[in-house]
């Protein structure tokens, strides 16, 4: 990388950080305002006005809003995430037991997209034929399979019918983990298998066919080094972006197979804390997941760019 | 983050193929137009009260009397999937429009005005796709509690900036044709400009992303019921009876969830089918 590309990139970060700054305040303020605290705290149990006096008081909830969120903010940067409102425990210590189950299932499933997806999409470009008309038919059902249909067949199917795979929970120790993960891990990655299959298909055959190839076939180099010098290397930006954006998305997505499945990670404890109205425990998955979307995404691009620099250059009509 | 965050918008490679097949449009024509009598007169056509409990037994096989089974507390699935037709596809339609008007909106500003005009728009822009789709959702189910008016307002703002930075494009691209200079040489106004000649042209592009945009927001809506925080038992939306019939599955009764999956999978299957469709002829259009 070179200063022509490292200075896009500068810029980009400062953007960057202003963006997660105003998701913070919009995440922060939005529900702030609107949110019915009180309700929340007390769970329901009709509050007497000194009750109320004392809750407001315990949670700031009279300070100025912008005092709130420096308080807020300040909080996260140095470790004190704030109360549940439902459980009156440190947030901290409903997110620190679950972030590892949804890391883990995160993590397998990135493994399962980029293996099959990328995988797939290779040996379709590559062996044409029939094996390219299979991985179509294939793909073109997948793509319109979201994680909670491929979830209740996936129970059906195991739950029921042939029980190889665990249909509920998370188990107990790494092993266990990842054996009571497989189906969810499957239900999350089967719609982005396909995707990121006709991706790679697509960025393959378009390198196959062009011209600097047919160079190196002509200059008679080794058809595999052609494939992996020349091909895959040029192909790989469109692949990684789209993997990067999909990475990126599925600590969010996640929930949707937590639930299904019946996992305690952050998913489930984000869902559970927005039907209930524990606006501290939403604010902090909710920033959580924003930042970890854009800074996926922001290190896919310094990928990018260090393998294509001409991504990297502002482009002119974007 | 949703496919429709991913695909930026645009049609699958996938299904821009299969429209080329005439049989498969007509295929998805008429599934489409089946789907839509459902929507409209879904309740008319349901053989029973759709909430009357026990009309069949608890997790009725297929039958002649109910043709889809009956659920875990007797109700006729087929009736259920009826009544909710109307929620599963109007919810997603809301959504399509208005992120369709509002993102749109946004972007003939920015390209009319540019300079700082642009910049905070673009800034807007970045802020919201920052937020994963279902965040947003989640966030707003948070704030105004559960239902589906939150999740449909939600979705509405998440997919603004993929319309809008199609449609930026498109009206950067038709501002700097011949004939908007030639028609301001010629005295006409701002306002016929924009609203006569620059939203017209524009209008075959916003379709073509709304009709993508349907199939997405569809399955994020069924996504989100299915969580729990959307449409609330005991309402027939697609996406509650997918999570409702989710304990039946393990007593060896799929139907309640898999019909109403089917539904889904159909549905948005032809969706993108049509639109790659309506792609097709608003980029003819273009040139």
């Amino acid at each position: 990388m070179n200063r022509a590309t490292i200075r896009p990139l500068l810029g980009k970060l400062g953007g960057l950080l202003l963006t997660l700054f105003l998701a913070s305040v919009v995440i922060f303020a939005a529900l702030q305002l609107t949110g019915d605290p009180i309700a929340a705290i007390t769970g329901g149990v009709r509050p007497t006005p000194e009750l109320i006096e004392t809750i407001r008081a315990q949670y700031h909830l009279d300070d100025p809003i912008w005092l709130q969120y420096l308080r807020w903010l300040g909080g996260i940067v140095t470790g004190d995430l704030g109360t549940s409102f439902v459980y009156k425990t440190p947030v901290v210590d409903l997110i620190a037991p679950r972030i590892g189950i949804t890391v883990l299932l995160v993590l397998y499933t990135v493994v399962l997209i980029v293996v099959f997806g990328i995988g797939s999409g290779i040996l379709a470009a590559r062996r044409g034929g029939a094996t390219d008309k299979a991985v179509l038919v294939a793909t073109s059902v997948g793509v319109a399979l979201p994680t909670f249909v491929v979830a209740i067949l996936l129970i059906w199917l195991f739950g029921r019918e042939l029980g190889w795979f665990p249909v509920y929970g998370a188990g107990e120790g790494l092993l266990d983990n990842l054996y009571h993960l497989t189906l969810p891990a499957i239900s999350l990655s089967v719609l982005y298998i396909a995707y990121l299959s006709r991706i790679t298909r697509g960025a393959v055959v378009a390198q196959l066919g062009s011209e600097h190839v047919d160079t190196a076939r002509v200059r008679g180099i080794p058809s595999e080094q052609i494939f992996r010098r020349h091909v895959f290397l040029n192909a790989s930006p469109q692949v990684l972006s789209i993997s990067g954006a999909t990475i990126a998305g599925l600590f969010a997505i996640s929930a949707i197979a937590e639930v299904a499945f019946g996992i305690g990670g952050l998913g489930s404890l984000l869902t559970e804390a927005a039907a209930r109205k524990d606006l501290p425990v939403v604010q902090v998955i909710s920033l959580m997941l924003v930042a970890l979307f854009v800074v996926v995404n922001a290190v896919v691009d310094v990928i990018i760019a260090a393998i294509d620099p001409d991504s990297a250059k502002p482009r002119r009509n974007a | 983050m949703s496919v429709a965050q991913l695909a930026g918008g645009r049609v699958p490679r996938v299904a821009r193929r299969a429209a080329q097949r005439e049989w498969l449009f007509i295929v998805a024509a008429v599934v489409l137009l089946g789907i839509v009598v459902m929507a409209l007169f879904g309740p008319l056509l349901a053989p029973y009260d759709p909430d009357q409990l026990f009309v069949g037994p608890s997790n009725g096989a297929v039958s002649a009397s109910h043709i889809m089974g009956t659920d875990d507390l007797g109700r006729d699935i087929f009736s259920r999937v009826l009544s909710g037709a109307a929620a599963s596809v109007f919810a997603p339609v809301v959504v399509v429009v208005l992120s369709g008007v509002l993102g749109a909106t946004l972007a003939v500003v920015a390209a009319w005005f540019g300079g700082w005009v642009d910049g905070v728009s673009n800034r807007i822009i970045d802020v919201i796709f920052a937020i994963p789709g279902l965040v947003l959702a989640i966030l707003a189910v948070a704030m105004f509690g559960k239902g589906l008016v939150a999740p449909v307002l939600a979705l509405s703002i998440a997919y603004l900036p993929i319309v809008s930075r199609l449609v930026r494009g498109g009206a950067r691209a038709e501002l700097g044709k011949p004939y908007m200079a030639a028609l301001r040489i010629q005295g006409v106004s701002s306002g016929a400009i924009a609203f006569r000649h620059l939203v017209p042209a524009l209008l075959p592009m916003i379709i073509a992303q709304s009709t993508i945009g349907f199939g997405y927001a569809m399955l994020d809506l069924a996504a989100i019921s299915f969580l729990g925080l959307g449409a609330q038992p005991p309402a027939s939306d697609w996406g509650v009876m997918i999570s409702a019939g989710q304990a039946s599955l393990l007593t060896g009764a799929p139907e309640q969830s898999v019909f109403p999956a089917l539904l889904v999978v159909v549905t948005v299957l032809a969706v993108n089918i049509l639109g790659a469709r309506v792609t097709a002829w608003a980029e003819g259009k273009d040139s």
